[in-house]
C-alpha cells in the first residue's frame, strides 16, 4: 500500500499506471478540497441521494462530488447500494419498476433531475459501462463502437476517424483494426468490454460510470482495461463500482466507502484512495479494506 | 538431421461416454417420450388416413386435381359415377386459400407487431394487463362469430374501401376489376382472417419482444437512445425472427381456417387473382361446403384435397423456416 512521508502528502506509488497528468489533477484537488465541499460548478456532484425500490429504502442522503480528470472508486461490500448510486447518476435507476429517489445530481451545475430535462441528453453526457459486455449482436465491431451515433441521432463529420480515435483510447485498436467488420459478438470477453468502453466514449461523454467492468473478466483483461482507465482519467471523469480493492488502489484517485448495516446503505467515508487504504478515518472502513470482512 | 523414427504416439480410441440412469429417470424419460412422440404419431396417422382415403381420386385425377378447377361430380341414370367424365380439381381453392391467407398476413403483422411494441415497451401497466385479457380473449373467439360480423358488418364498409382500392390502385393487376362485384370477395376473407389472427402473432410477438435482453436494452438508453431508436437497434433484431415464426402460426392459421371464410367467401370453381372480385374459394371452406352432399366417392376426394391442403401448410412453413435460418439469427 502507499506510504506517507513526513508531510502528509501521498506517494503515488500506489497507482502506478495512473498517467501524469491525472496524477497532478489529482495533487491539486487534494491540497484545495475536501471532497463532498463547496461544488465546482463543473464536474458531478451528487446531492443528498436517496434511492427506493418500492419501499424498501436502499441509499441514504450520499453527498459526493466528482472532480473532472479524477478517477473515483466506490467500494463496499455487496448489496450496499454502490451499483444504484452510480445508476442515479445518469438516470438508468429509475428503470427498474418501482425505483425511487431523492436529492439533486448537478452536472456542471444543473440538476439532471429537473423537470423538463431530455435523459437522452443526460445519458449522453454520462456513458456507462456495465458489469457483463454487452455490444449489439447484430452490429459489426465497427456498428457497435458507432451505434451510439445512430441510437441518438448525432452526426459527426468523419466517422472512420472517430471509429479509430474511439477504438484507440479504449486500447483495442491494435487487435481489430483488421476486422471491424466482424460482428461484435465474435470477440473475447475482455475485447468485447473495451468494445463497450470505445462504443461509450463515441458520443464524447464528460463522465464515464463503470459498474464492476472487470468483475467478469481475467487478470490479463483486468489489467488491460484498467490501463484504458489510466489514460482516459486525463480527459474525462471516471466513476468505479468495483469489488476487487486492489484495482481501486490501482486506478482510482479517490475512494469512496460504502456500507450497509441491514438498513439503507450510506457512505461511510470518502478521501483520497492514499488515505483510505493506509489510513481510513473509520473503523468500519479499516477493517473493510484490510480484509477483515466482507 | 538424424533419421530416428519417431515412434507416433498412439492415440486412444475415444472412449463410450454412459451413464446409468436412475430407476425414476428412467420412468420419466419414458414418460416425456411417450409425450413427445404422440403428437407425432397422431399427425401422421391422420396424414395416414387422408393418404388411404384420398389415394384412388389422386390417381385418377393425377396432376389435374392440383392443376385443374373443373369439380364435377357426373352420374349415369342410375346414380353411378361415370369415372372418366367426372372431374376434381383443386386449383382455384388452392389459390383462394393463398390469396385469402396473404391479404390476412399482409394486413395482420403490421397491426400486431405495432401492439406488441406498444405493450411491450411503452403501455402502462394497467392498460397491458387489460389489453392483454382482451387480445387473448379474441383468440379463443369461435370463429362463426368472426364469420357472421364480417358478412353483417365489415361487408359493407370493405366495399367502400375496396372500391377506393380499385379507383387508386386499379393499375395493379390484383385490383382489376371487370365485373363490379365488391362483396363476398378475397379480400374481404382476408380482413375476416386478418382480425381472427391478430391475437395468435401478437401474442408471440409480444412473448418474444419482452424477452429482449436486459443488457442490451439498458446499454442501448445508456448511450443516449430514445424508445424508438432503442426498440430499432435492440428489440427488432432480437425479435426478428420470433416475429416471422409468429407471422407463419397465423398463415397457418389463416389458410385452415373454414368456418369464417365460409361465411364471407363466395366459392366460385375459377381461378380468380383479382382480390377484389367477388369470386374465389379456399380449400377448407370447400370441403365443408361439399360434405353434406358428397356421395363416397367425392367423399375420398375431399380427402384428398384434405391432404394437399395439408401439404401445402407443411410447405409453407418449412419455406418460412428456411428463410428464417438463411436470414441468420444475428441479432440474438
Amino acid at each position: 500500500m502507499s506510504e506517507i512521508d513526513k508531510d502528509g502528502n501521498e506517494n503515488m506509488d500506489v497507482k502506478p499506471m495512473t498517467s501524469s497528468l491525472a496524477s497532478v489533477a489529482a495533487d491539486a484537488a487534494l491540497g484545495k478540497r475536501i471532497p463532498g465541499g463547496q461544488p465546482m460548478g463543473v464536474g458531478l456532484e451528487a446531492r443528498g441521494i436517496h434511492a427506493w425500490f418500492g419501499e424498501k429504502h436502499v441509499l441514504e442522503d450520499i453527498s459526493l462530488d466528482f472532480w473532472s480528470g479524477t478517477v473515483t472508486a466506490l467500494i463496499g461490500p455487496s448489496g450496499c447500494g454502490k451499483s444504484t448510486f452510480i445508476r442515479t447518476l445518469n438516470r438508468m435507476h429509475e428503470f427498474i419498476p418501482g425505483a425511487a429517489m431523492a436529492g439533486e445530481v448537478l452536472l456542471d451545475g444543473q440538476d439532471i433531475y429537473a423537470s423538463g430535462t431530455d435523459v437522452t441528453k443526460i445519458r449522453l453526457k454520462v456513458g456507462m459501462v456495465f458489469q457483463k459486455p454487452n455490444p449489439f449482436p447484430s452490429m459489426t465491431i465497427a456498428e457497435n463502437v458507432l451505434s451510439g451515433l445512430k441510437l441518438a441521432q448525432l452526426k459527426v463529420p468523419n466517422r472512420d476517424d472517430l471509429l479509430e480515435e474511439c477504438l484507440e483510447r479504449a486500447g483495442l485498436w491494435a487487435e481489430v483494426k483488421d476486422r471491424l467488420s466482424a460482428y461484435g459478438g465474435s470477440l473475447s470477453g475482455g475485447q468485447q468490454q473495451r468494445l463497450c468502453i470505445a462504443r461509450a466514449l463515441a458520443v464524447r461523454p464528460a463522465v464515464l460510470l463503470m459498474d464492476e467492468p472487470c468483475s467478469s473478466l481475467d487478470p490479463g483483461s483486468t489489467l488491460k482495461i484498467e490501463e484504458t482507465i489510466s489514460h482516459l482519467s486525463s480527459s474525462m471523469t471516471i466513476i468505479i463500482v468495483t469489488h476487487n480493492m486492489q484495482q481501486a488502489a490501482r486506478v482510482s484517485d479517490y475512494t469512496a466507502f460504502f456500507l450497509s448495516d441491514g438498513g439503507p446503505g450510506k457512505m461511510v467515508e470518502v478521501g483520497p484512495t492514499g488515505e483510505i487504504f493506509s489510513r481510513p478515518k473509520d473503523k468500519r472502513t479499516e477493517n473493510y479494506v484490510t480484509g477483515r470482512f466482507g | 538431421m538424424s533419421n530416428d523414427v519417431i515412434a507416433p504416439k498412439s492415440i486412444p480410441a475415444k472412449r463410450e461416454l454412459t451413464t446409468v440412469p436412475r430407476f425414476s429417470d428412467r420412468v420419466f424419460r419414458g414418460i416425456v417420450t411417450g409425450g413427445g412422440f404422440s403428437s407425432l404419431l397422431i399427425l401422421g396417422l391422420i396424414f395416414a388416413f387422408l393418404a388411404y382415403q384420398g389415394f384412388s381420386v389422386l390417381r385418377s385425377q393425377g396432376i389435374h386435381f392440383i392443376t385443374g378447377s373443373a369439380w364435377e361430380v357426373v352420374t349415369d341414370d342410375s346414380g353411378n359415377i361415370i369415372a372418366s367424365d367426372t372431374k376434381f380439381g383443386l386449383a382455384a381453392m388452392l389459390i383462394g386459400t393463398m390469396l385469402c391467407a396473404i391479404i390476412a398476413v399482409v394486413i395482420a403483422v403490421p397491426i400486431s407487431v405495432l401492439t406488441s411494441l406498444y405493450l411491450t415497451f411503452y403501455a402502462p401497466p394497467f392498460i397491458k394487463k387489460i389489453m392483454i385479457a382482451v387480445i387473448d380473449l379474441m383468440a379463443a373467439f369461435p370463429s362463426i362469430l368472426f364469420g357472421l360480423w364480417g358478412f353483417f358488418i365489415l361487408m359493407p364498409s370493405v366495399e367502400y374501401w375496396a372500391k377506393l382500392l380499385h379507383k387508386y390502385f386499379g393499375f395493379i393487376p390484383f385490383f382489376k376489376m371487370e365485373v363490379p362485384i365488391y362483396t363476398r370477395s378475397p379480400f374481404v376473407a382476408g380482413v375476416v382472417l386478418a382480425v381472427m389472427i391478430i391475437p395468435i402473432i401478437t401474442s408471440v410477438s409480444r412473448e418474444i419482444f419482452s424477452q429482449t435482453p436486459l443488457d442490451r436494452i439498458q446499454a442501448a438508453y445508456a448511450l443516449g437512445a430514445t424508445r424508438w431508436s432503442m426498440v430499432k437497434a435492440v428489440a427488432l433484431p432480437y425479435a426478428r425472427s420470433g416475429v416471422v415464426g409468429g407471422a407463419m402460426l397465423g398463415l397457418g392459421r389463416a389458410m385452415g381456417e373454414t368456418v369464417a371464410v365460409y361465411t364471407v367467401l363466395n366459392v366460385v370453381y375459377q381461378v380468380n387473382w383479382h382480390v377484389l372480385l367477388g369470386a374465389g374459394g379456399n380449400v377448407a371452406s370447400m370441403i365443408l361446403l361439399k360434405f353434406g352432399e358428397a356421395g363416397p366417392q367425392e367423399i375420398k376426394a375431399l380427402m384428398a384435397a384434405g391432404l394437399v391442403l395439408f401439404l401445402l401448410t407443411l410447405l409453407v412453413n418449412s419455406l418460412a423456416n428456411l428463410i428464417v435460418k438463411s436470414s441468420g439469427g444475428k441479432g440474438r
